[in-house]
């Protein structure tokens, strides 16, 4: 594990990683000692396409700076179809949450086999750097609510 | 029309085609059409009303009012036949139950831009011929026709009724439609000016939810923003961030089902642009997915419930466009 700077901005990554490979995956990447960055917090879940848009605004709402939601790749899914509906889903939440202003590198969709460990950390490791570029998330905030 | 509509309605009342009729009255003010239930001659006679400011889209009514006993005669214009698709698609209503006459289209008037002229206490608004007369306490005024139409008829999509039994007129055609215009044009703002335009936009919004309860999309019976638990139920804006996600979930939920009928921009009391956003989803959908357009038909997949093996990558959003 990287150990943080605490002076460089480090951004929270929210990670939604199915069961079935990605998590798997994840698994792999720990068990030959691959490095990802701590600031990746994963949460399992059976199928990607488990992943309802609430989960995703949830996540930026607690304080999220990037989300990225990993799967089996296209064909492979557990349950047969799930990630291909997973991809029409999150293609279209992604692009709303980019019409609404969040910049579109906070958001990532990524197939990542069992067998990936290495793809799984290099993934991780490229996201978190890609956010870390754009800074803290600028939130979905209501004007009203604003402190002065 | 109006007096057509009233013979037709009697007609299909007394020979017990229909036990009732779904239409419009006047409310407090001349320019208040409110939806309403007929079940006689005299009824209609007293109260239907159908001119310039009958905009509001019946069709939601029939979830409850075609479950009912007897046949229910409803008058829809084009965009709400649509609608009513939609609804017979996803099993809402029963449509064996529903007596469709189709009535021409707008354009329909929007009282807010009237006022917006600086005209007050309006008793009657008259068009002669495309030029408005409206009587105030004031004394008269007069402003051109097409400078109050409703946003929603300026970006009409289709004069052409999808679904009907009978027609009182002659059926339009669909048009093309300057509807994803303003879409476009957000779409070439940079993120940030995006940003800033929705956030001073959803700010203004009070969570009266009458965008949810007059969409004929939304008729779940247990709706998410309903569940106490949910943590995003109706309330007042104590949190910085539920507004945002009642409306980016909702227009999720509606996403390949709205069949932009325009009535939820045009019911909503702050005047936010929601429909900017179920076009979004429409753009993104049409061009990602292939032309669809909800309602059109009660037989096609909707496009969430759906999918090709080789669709695009969800980072085709990152591949495209400006910044
Ligand atoms: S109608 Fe307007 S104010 Fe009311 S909940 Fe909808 S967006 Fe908010
Ligand atoms: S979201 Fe708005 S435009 Fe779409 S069907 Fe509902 S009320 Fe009509
Ligand atoms: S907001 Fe969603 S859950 Fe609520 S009525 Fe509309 S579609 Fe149903
Ligand atoms: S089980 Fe992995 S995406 Fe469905």
């Amino acid at each position: 594990m990287q150990v943080n700077d605490n002076k460089e901005f480090q951004p929270l990554i929210v990670a939604f990683c199915c069961n079935w490979c990605s998590y798997a995956g994840a698994d792999l990447s720990g068990t030959n000692r691959l490095n990802y960055p701590t600031n990746v917090k994963i949460i399992r879940v059976p199928c990607s396409c488990r992943v309802n848009p609430m989960f995703i605004l949830r996540a930026f709402q607690k304080g999220a700076d990037g989300v990225i939601l990993c799967g089996c790749h296209p064909g492979d899914c557990h349950y047969t179809s799930g990630n291909y509906f997973t991809r029409r889903r999150m293609t279209l939440l992604f692009s709303m949450l980019d019409f609404l202003g969040i910049e579109r590198d906070r958001t990532r969709v990524e197939w990542v086999s069992a067998a990936e460990g290495a793809k799984f950390a290099a993934t991780m490791n490229e996201f978190t750097e890609a956010v870390k570029k754009l800074g803290p998330n600028r939130r979905l905030e209501d004007l009203r609510c604003r402190k002065q | 029309m109006q007096e057509a509509m009233i013979n037709k309605a009697k007609q299909l009342l007394a020979d017990g085609t229909v036990s009732r009729v779904i239409g419009w009255k006047r409310g407090e003010f001349a320019y208040d059409i409110t939806p309403a239930v007929f079940e006689t001659a005299e009824e209609l006679e007293k109260d239907f009303v159908f001119d310039d400011f009958t905009s509001a889209n019946v069709s939601k009514y029939l979830v409850k009012e075609s479950k009912k006993e007897g046949k229910v005669l409803v008058f829809l214009k084009p965009c709400d036949t649509y609608s009513l698709n939609q609804l017979t698609k996803e099993h809402r209503v029963d449509r064996d139950n529903i007596y469709v006459v189709g009535i021409p289209g707008g354009p329909k008037l929007d009282i807010e831009k009237i006022k917006a002229k600086g005209i007050t206490g309006i008793t009657s608004v008259k068009n002669d011929n495309f030029t408005l007369k409206i009587e105030t306490l004031y004394g008269e005024e007069t402003m051109p026709f097409y400078e109050a139409v409703l946003d929603k008829c300026a970006s009409c999509k289709s004069k052409k009724h999808v679904t009907y039994d009978e027609l009182i007129g002659e059926d339009g055609d669909t048009l093309e439609s300057n509807r994803f215009d303003m879409v476009e044009q957000l779409e070439n703002m940079t993120s940030q000016e995006r940003y800033d335009f929705w956030r001073s936009e959803l700010s203004k919004c009070i969570r009266c939810n009458a965008c949810r309860n007059v969409c004929p999309a939304c008729t779940c019976e247990n709706c998410v923003f309903d569940n106490p638990a949910s943590g995003i139920d109706n309330k007042a804006p104590a949190d910085s961030f539920e507004e945002n996600m009642f409306h980016i979930i909702r227009a999720f939920h509606v996403a390949g089902r709205c069949t932009d009928c325009g009535e939820c921009s045009r019911v909503c009391p702050q005047h936010i642009p929601l429909h900017l956003l179920n076009r979004k989803f429409i753009k993104d959908i049409n061009s990602l997915y292939g032309e669809y357009q909800a309602g059109a038909d009660t037989t096609s997949r909707a496009p969430l419930t759906d999918y090709t093996a080789d669709d695009c990558e969800a980072s085709i959003v990152h591949e495209r466009g400006v910044e």
